[in-house]
């Protein structure tokens, strides 16, 4: 016995004993914990609901836990306590899993298991604090067999934390998706389950064709998938100049380019949609100047198909610019040089040897912002009108009238199809990438300066680009002072007072009477949990993936991988499906939103861990074990603390992305629950600009200060640290 | 100070590594007597690292059996194997001072932080470093760094100190002295050593015993004197030191002597098991003569290299193109002079061919 596993097993036992199985139907008291001898069967312990209630469905769930106790106490060899601990704890996770899936609060959830076995004539909630625990201590405890058995090199740390993250992403992805997946085949009306896929699949809705030959608008799929090929074409130009000036001339405004690469992460993805439409909507700027100049009518061209491409290629051409700034710098000098000597000219070289080796890269930022646009639902909604894409449309058949979750399903099944198979293709170019880099570190070459042509060409692209893109957010700040855009220029405060207002009751006491307050700090607040539970859970993934050897390890890799390419829309819908029936009914709590955070972010985590982790020194943590280390140890004092600048940038993100993100979160907030980004798009829907603007702008800054932040923590420690010098230093010391 | 006690015996029973399809490591086996260093000598790709990581239990084998000590080791893991190891990259933890990096290992066997450090100290003062503990490694010259390495494994006694290509990060100076630093190091402390490197002069001058490795699997083991003198294959002969190759006939065999026509030349040499027929020589470029002309094999100098404290020619000969190292500083000859070649008593070895 050791007492790690005997904790665990104590944990579980007041998880059946004491605690209460399910979710509390009224709040929760302290007296209520003590659920062991209840007189209502909802409120007692999984064990009370067994004895004194009949509820026999439980004594699974006992048994594997009284189990998995004989093999943390009794067994005498490690053989025979991993074989105990794997067969009790895995037939009480069965038991959980299935009772709860089969009973739900009206008796069988399933059809064929009601024919079959009768009428129940019981009825069970969803899970509380005591089906929890227990399922977390049954986790751990099947980790715990699975390390004595030998698995995992026998190192209990590293198959706790597989079991933890494989855990998790069953929960709260693989499942999501599946069950969504599974209503397409729902029945409706009088067609069957097969009959009602086909009646949804086969819609002209999706994949009409008639745009084409007259004029109205095509399906959603193919408004879908001509959006996403013009948007990536477009931004990846845009993005490929702006890094070709960046990174190959003398542009002297270079650093205040680089600062654009920071813009998506900071704004909302909606505050360029509403910059567009102050610009060129109805009451926009360039409309009454147009009609009180000349007398046209410019009309509502803004809404649709243009001004949505428009905005996403807005939105995205940093995203490209990020991307290709990396990859235009990875061209070895002496590539160019080589070719220089050789002979060849400007073009020569840059056609015949710095394009070629662009072009995995590229193709790379192309797929980067088709998956982007296929995913983007903030533009679409406030720019799309009657133009409907895939994210609108699913979002559009869950709310309001239709309640068609058949065909939400149908389309996040289209869209999780896109969205996978463009993933794909990218994991395969980036698999396709290395030969860029293959030079090594011993290059000290220049890099050329570009050809005259080309040179011409990204200025005279990249230049008016930057300045409309300066012009937009602008407006979209200025909209915030305004009173009534194109009717009363009167500046005004008057939006922000709205929305963030602070007055002092008789008393003195400050109420904070503005209508945004509720949301931002419900955002804040929720924000604050999910960032570092997402930075752990992603710097652990990154170890493991990175630094651990174990069976299994490229099919968790792929898994992970999956869960990023999954839209935020389908995730949404998919939660909220999910989520709002036993067995796990966490519908409208905090707890949903930020599980949706974490898994939504957690390739920021993940990338950014396995990046600094690619740039440590491997022997480092070899050296740690060698040196008696556990592998906690040798993760807590040597990796982590060389981590940190990766751990801040992490933490940073994940909030930052948390208080952006619309696109999940709008299926998911509740009366009690709203977000920041939500309530602007209500705003923005509602056609009350002012309040939104002013609300993003607020947002925007806060965003900024937390950016800001990152780079001082993390410049800060640079220079703490003296750089190698004329000393041989150690690979590790520079990492 | 670190006592001198007997190094463990490492025994290694088929040990071999295979990824997937790949064999990275053969199954062998070999015994690493208590108390020697023992040199894991090959070209890069030939599994000697692989086998290295194996005994420090960095790798698992997926068959075969390990013995450290004459305990069965091959399903510990590395921590509690009670091996060392000195990185080819060093891995002194660079966030932590040099005092911190030795006492690592103690504080992680759950010694007391001072009494840790204290020995930590004293290790230092092993390796010639006493006073540089609150440094960080990165204020350290490569050499200092690798001695904190050596002090950072030796602190915790281990039964079995492992070195991979521990200098190929330092200069040919400092290389030299550092090997010889670690030779010492080990004969005062009596503690088995098993050392890998790609280098077989390091591994000459250090190594109680070679093991040269090829393909996956141990070529030859031995003395240096014995691999360098007795190779059992060209590949070995060629590895340990130059050597020329050329193709030979046994006429006869009696007793451990043999009988050898080698382009008309007629030499007795030791007979290594062979018996008649073809067979490859192994010419060490020292045991090639170069005399007058018309005596011996006749040859040309094709091409002459003066090298300060020796002379290298090369010879166009019947036998092909051999390659000599002689002394001569003063009599030097030219390209193209007409010379005969004998062969010096040692430095010509038969081999399988």
């Amino acid at each position: 016995m050791n007492r790690p596993s005997a904790f665990i097993w104590l944990a579980a036992l007041i998880g059946v004993v004491i605690l209460p199985w399910h979710m509390p139907q009224s709040s929760q008291t302290l007296a209520g914990l003590f659920a062991l001898g209840a007189g209502d069967a909802d409120e007692a312990s999984a064990l009370w609901q067994a004895i004194a209630h009949k509820r026999w469905w439980f004594w699974p769930v006992l048994a594997g836990v009284g189990i998995a106790g004989c093999g943390v106490f009794l067994a005498r060899t490690a053989e025979n306590k991993g074989r105990l601990l794997l067969w009790g704890a895995g037939a009480a996770l069965v038991g959980l899993v299935v009772q709860g899936l089969a009973i739900g609060v009206r008796g069988w959830s399933f059809g064929f298991l009601e024919s079959a076995f009768g009428d129940l004539g019981e009825r069970q909630f969803g899970m509380g604090l005591g089906a929890v625990v227990t399922f977390g201590a049954m986790v751990l405890l099947i980790s715990d067999g699975l390390a004595l058995k030998g698995y995992f090199k026998g190192d209990r740390f590293v198959s706790a934390s597989v079991s933890v993250i494989v855990a998790s992403i069953i929960l709260f992805t693989a499942w999501p998706v599946l069950n969504i997946l599974s209503y397409i085949f729902s029945p409706r009306g009088n067609l069957t389950g097969t009959q009602a896929f086909a009646d949804r699949l086969f819609d002209a809705k999706i994949w009409g064709l008639s745009c084409v030959t007259a004029r109205v608008t095509c399906g959603v799929f193919w408004n879908t998938l001509v959006l996403a090929i013009s948007t990536a074409t477009a931004a990846t130009m845009l993005g490929l100049a702006f890094a070709l000036i960046v990174t190959r001339t003398g542009f002297p405004l270079k650093k205040g380019m680089r600062l654009l690469t920071v813009l998506p992460i900071i704004t909302p993805p909606f505050v360029i949609g509403l910059g567009l439409i102050l610009i060129f909507g109805r009451s926009g700027v360039v409309n009454q100047m147009a009609e009180s100049a000349f007398g046209l009518q410019l009309g509502r061209w803004i809404y649709g198909w243009n001004g949505v491409w428009l905005a996403q290629v807005f939105s995205f051409t940093p995203t490209a610019f990020l991307v290709l700034i990396g990859v235009v710098e990875g061209i070895s000098p002496t590539m160019e040089e080589a070719s220089n000597t050789l002979r060849a000219d400007k073009m020569r070289t840059f056609s015949a040897v710095t394009f070629p080796l662009m072009l995995p890269g590229l193709a790379n930022a192309w797929l980067v912002v088709f998956v982007e646009s296929l995913a983007d639902f903030g533009n679409p909604i406030v720019l799309g009108g009657s133009f409907g894409v895939l994210s609108t449309e699913i979002f559009f058949s869950v709310v309001g009238a239709q309640q068609d979750f058949g065909r939400a399903g149908v389309l996040a099944a289209i869209l999780l199809v896109l969205a996978l198979a463009a993933f794909m293709i990218q994991r395969k170019v980036v698999g396709t990438r290395s030969y860029v880099s293959m030079t090594g570190k011993g290059d000290t070459g220049l890099p050329q300066s570009l050809p005259t042509p080309i040179r011409r060409a990204a200025f005279g692209i990249a230049i008016p680009w930057a300045i409309l893109t300066i012009v937009v957010y602008s407006m979209a700040l200025a909209g915030a002072f305004v009173k009534v855009w194109g009717r009363d220029w009167t500046l005004t405060l008057d939006h922000f007072r709205r929305a963030f207002a602070i007055e002092y009751a008789r008393d003195g006491s400050m109420i904070m009477a503005g209508q945004a307050w509720g949301s931002l700090w419900t955002t804040l607040k929720l924000a604050t949990i999910a960032a570092p539970i997402t930075a752990c859970i992603g710097l652990l993934a990154a170890w493991l993936l990175s630094r651990q050897q174990f069976a299994g390890k490229t099919a968790l890799e792929f898994a992970l991988m999956l869960t990023f390419a999954v839209p935020g829309t389908v995730i949404g819908v998919a939660y909220i499906l999910t989520y709002n029936l036993p067995p796990l009914e966490i519908t409208g709590t905090a707890f949903i939103l930020v599980a949706c955070f974490v898994f939504r972010n957690l390739p920021v985590g993940v990338r950014s861990g396995v990046a600094a982790m690619s740039q440590l020194d491997k022997s480092l943590d070899e050296a740690a074990i060698t040196l008696r280390a556990s592998t906690f140890r040798a993760l807590t004092t040597v990796v982590l603390p060389l981590l940190k600048p990766a751990i801040i940038t992490a933490l940073v993100y994940s909030f930052v992305r948390a208080m952006t993100t619309v696109s999940a979160v709008i299926f998911l907030v509740s009366a009690e629950y709203e977000m920041a980004t939500v309530f602007i798009i209500n705003r923005v829907i509602n056609g009350d600009y002012g309040l939104a603007i002013a609300y993003s702008a607020v947002l925007i800054v806060i965003m900024m200060a937390a950016i800001g932040m990152i780079q001082l923590l993390v410049g800060k420690r640079k220079l703490g640290r003296r750089t190698g010098g004329a000393v041989a230093a150690p690979a590790g010391a520079t990492a | 100070m670190i006592t001198k006690k007997t190094g463990a015996e490492v025994r290694l029973q088929g040990i071999g590594k295979r990824y997937g399809i790949v064999q990275a490591v053969k199954p062998l086996d070999l015994v690493i007597e208590g108390g020697t260093l023992v040199t894991l000598l090959g070209p890069s790709g030939c599994g000697k690292t692989t086998l290295l990581r194996m005994i420090a239990g960095l790798e698992q084998s997926t068959e075969g059996k390990l013995f450290i000590g004459g305990k069965d080791v091959t399903l510990l893991s590395a921590g509690e194997r009670n091996v060392s190891m000195v990185f080819q990259s060093y891995a002194l933890f660079p966030h932590m001072s040099v005092l911190d990096n030795v006492a690592y290992g103690l504080i992680s066997s759950g010694q007391k932080k001072a009494e840790a450090h204290a020995r930590a100290e004293e290790a230092l003062i092993t390796v010639g470093l006493k006073g540089f503990g609150t440094r960080l490694p990165s204020e350290m010259s490569g050499g200092q760094q690798q001695r904190v390495a050596v002090a950072r494994a030796l602190v915790l006694e281990p039964d079995v100190l492992l070195f991979d290509e521990p200098l190929s990060n330092l200069d040919a100076r400092l290389r030299r002295s550092m090997r010889e630093e670690i030779r010492a190091l080990q004969q005062r402390l009596g503690v088995t050593v098993v050392y890998v490197t790609h280098d077989q002069s390091e591994a000459m001058a250090v190594s109680d015993t070679i093991v040269v490795m090829r393909n996956s699997e141990i070529a030859q083991a031995g003395s240096p004197a014995d691999l360098y003198a007795h190779p059992k294959t060209v590949f070995v002969a060629s590895f340990m030191g130059e050597a020329n190759t050329v193709k030979g006939m046994i006429e006869a065999v009696s007793g451990d002597s043999a009988k050898v026509l080698l382009a008309g030349l007629k030499l007795d040499l030791p007979s290594n098991g062979l018996g008649a027929g073809a067979v490859d020589v192994v010419i060490r470029p020292e045991s090639v003569l170069i005399g007058k002309a018309g005596k011996g094999i006749s040859g040309t100098i094709a091409k002459s290299t003066y090298m300060g404290a020796h002379s290298e020619y090369t010879v166009s000969t019947a036998l092909g193109d051999l390659f000599v190292i002689a002394p001569d500083r003063l009599n030097r000859k030219q390209a193209g002079e007409a010379v005969g070649i004998t062969l010096a008593d040692d430095g010509v070895i038969l081999v399988r061919p």
